[in-house]
């Protein structure tokens, strides 16, 4: 399992500092909160509607963290009720949030390797604070649904960029993997998120290479802290936690090394 | 101003308690909430052995409200008394673990267990679960299977047996009777509602156990219509369940007849809800001149 560093986790109303439409659906938002100083790349917030009609926090990753740590970005993509209210805040709305949540990408595991930064679609914003904080040789993949190729241009200042889209509108047609394969890449080390088949992709892949792989997995949440026992995956090993084959992803994750897991 | 309550000989410092499953063992709020400060926390429901859950997604959002079909996964009895009770021993609340099975054997495996731990101050009986096949809820909805787990149960059990109800029965009524004739010390209701969602767009149930338990602030009318009828229909206390997000509404049900209630799913919308529920009460309390919270219970006016 990877290690936590733990700090204490709180609820509070921060403000919104600005917000961008940057594709079909997807939003780019800046928060200012203290939480942005103990954020780490691949740890998750929690945010609530204010609607209370729809109760539950909305899990979304951390995106990038400002240079003194007083604010943090999140890109997410408008697929319910709650996002289509979080859409709709601008500059100085308070918002409701939890953090910060999970345990986040093992970073020095990158370390002078030749790193695949990986992401899916809405995998892809995490990716960018990973991409600042990692120090190796990072070949970053990223895989679109079109030639809407948001993030791409904030990603290339921290490595070189390969694209694939499923239209084929840009970079390589079909998956980060199809990518990878169509340009011949190698590396060591995965850190990876987005959509489970991608995810399932390259464990198989990692195995097969024998490469370490590190792959953020996402599934309905409702606490967010580890109490309900809603979003767990199943492992490979019996659970210290659990005593059973199941991990809490809000908690134990929601990065797992690959092989620790089955998806 | 007082708001201690007696449960079956227990005396709890307020009314307030945690609804099982939705607060862990305590140690994933104690981060948020000061353990202290709760009358009591009811643990996740444990068996004599782990248990692994059901598949994913386990929960949905429902308007005002969730669906959840955990399935009861717990870690079995052992690990909650080498780990979960020393850690809620270190507070001054009480200690209140939920047991599950899915046979009598099973449940009475549990109870007889705990009942060599004197730090846990009372059991309470899930016999209400929608999310589990067997066992389970087939005692929860037939007042004479009711009454049969209760009284064994009763045979083995050292602690006061607080018997989970479930709301998904014709007369509730008639189940409390029956629980409290096998000589049940406490009830607490409302379990969750049988519910079910739908994806529409793709054609699928959003939850793999298709079913799950609703709860939140949706099902609170129902929850308080359930324990004034639970009240009217036995002498024993009453915890009253379902929906609570504030002290209001905590008042709601103790007016309604219950003696002290649980916080369920807010926990996951507000993790403070408990903490603003505990104040909110004394506010209401000094605002109406109440000196004991006792003479709240069951004081709707007919």
């Amino acid at each position: 399992m990877i290690e936590r560093t733990d700090t204490m986790k709180e609820k509070h109303t921060a403000f919104v500092v600005s917000q961008q439409k940057i594709a079909a659906d997807i939003y780019d938002m800046w928060i200012e909160t203290k939480m942005a100083a103990e954020a780490r790349p691949g740890q998750f917030l929690c945010i609530y509607p204010k609607d209370r009609s729809t109760l539950l926090p909305r899990p979304i990753s951390v995106c990038e963290v400002n240079a003194n740590g007083t604010a943090l970005r999140i890109v997410y993509r408008v697929v319910g009720a709650g996002t289509r209210e979080f859409c709709g805040y601008g500059q100085g709305d308070s918002i409701e949030i939890m953090g910060m949540l999970g345990n986040g990408f093992p970073v020095e595991k990158g370390k002078g390797k030749r790193v695949f930064l990986m992401g899916g679609g809405i995998g892809i914003p995490p990716m960018l604070e990973l991409a600042k904080q990692l120090d190796g040789e990072k070949q970053i993949i990223l895989g679109y649904r079109d030639s809407e190729l948001f993030l791409k241009s904030d990603l290339e200042k921290y490595g070189r960029v390969t694209v694939a889209t499923e239209d084929g509108s840009a970079g390589t047609k079909g998956n980060v993997m199809d990518a990878i394969l169509a340009e011949g890449l190698e590396g060591d080390v995965i850190f990876a998120c987005g959509p489970m088949p991608m995810l399932r992709a390259i464990k198989n892949y990692a195995e097969k290479n024998r490469m370490e792989a590190y792959i953020s997995l996402e599934e309905r949440m409702a606490c967010g802290v580890g109490a309900c026992l809603g979003c767990v995956a199943r492992t490979k090993e019996t659970d210290s936690h659990s005593n059973v084959h199941n991990a809490r992803i809000c908690t134990d994750g929601p990065v797992f090394e690959a092989g620790e897991v089955n998806i | 101003m007082n708001t201690q309550v007696t449960l079956a000989g227990v005396t709890l410092k307020n009314p307030v308690m945690t609804a099982s499953g939705t607060f862990g063992s305590g140690m994933e709020y104690s981060e948020f909430v000061d353990l202290n400060r709760l009358g009591a926390v009811v643990t996740k429901g444990v068996a004599n052995v782990p248990w692994e859950g059901n598949p994913t997604p386990r929960v949905a959002e429902v308007y005002g409200g969730m669906l959840n079909a955990i399935g009861l996964q717990n870690p079995g009895v052992e690990v909650l008394l080498e780990r979960d009770v020393p850690f809620l021993k270190q507070f001054d609340t009480k200690i209140i673990v939920n047991v599950c099975g899915k046979t009598v054997e099973e449940y009475v495996e549990t109870v007889e267990r705990l009942g060599e731990e004197p730090a846990v101050a009372m059991l309470e009986i899930n016999v209400s679960c929608p999310n589990v096949k067997e066992g389970a809820i087939a005692f929860g909805q037939k007042a004479d299977a009711l009454y049969n787990i209760t009284h064994e149960i009763k045979k083995h059990a050292k602690q006061p047996v607080i018997m989970k109800l479930s709301p998904n029965v014709t007369d509730i009524g008639e189940m409390a009777r029956a629980a409290e004739a096998a000589g049940a010390d406490a009830l607490s209701l409302i379990n969750t509602l049988t519910g079910m969602k739908i994806d529409v767009n793709k054609r699928r149930f959003v939850l793999a156990n298709k079913t799950g338990g609703m709860s939140g602030p949706a099902i609170k009318p129902v929850a308080v219509r359930m324990v004034y009828q639970a009240a009217h229909a036995v002498k024993i206390p009453i915890i009253g369940m379902g929906g609570i997000a504030t002290a209001e509404d905590a008042i709601e049900f103790i007016l309604a007849g219950a003696a002290a209630v649980s916080i369920g799913a807010m926990n996951f919308v507000n993790p403070y809800t408990t903490m603003e529920v505990v104040k909110g009460i004394e506010d209401y309390m000094k605002k109406y001149h109440v000196e004991n919270i006792t003479d709240l219970i069951g004081a709707v006016e007919e």
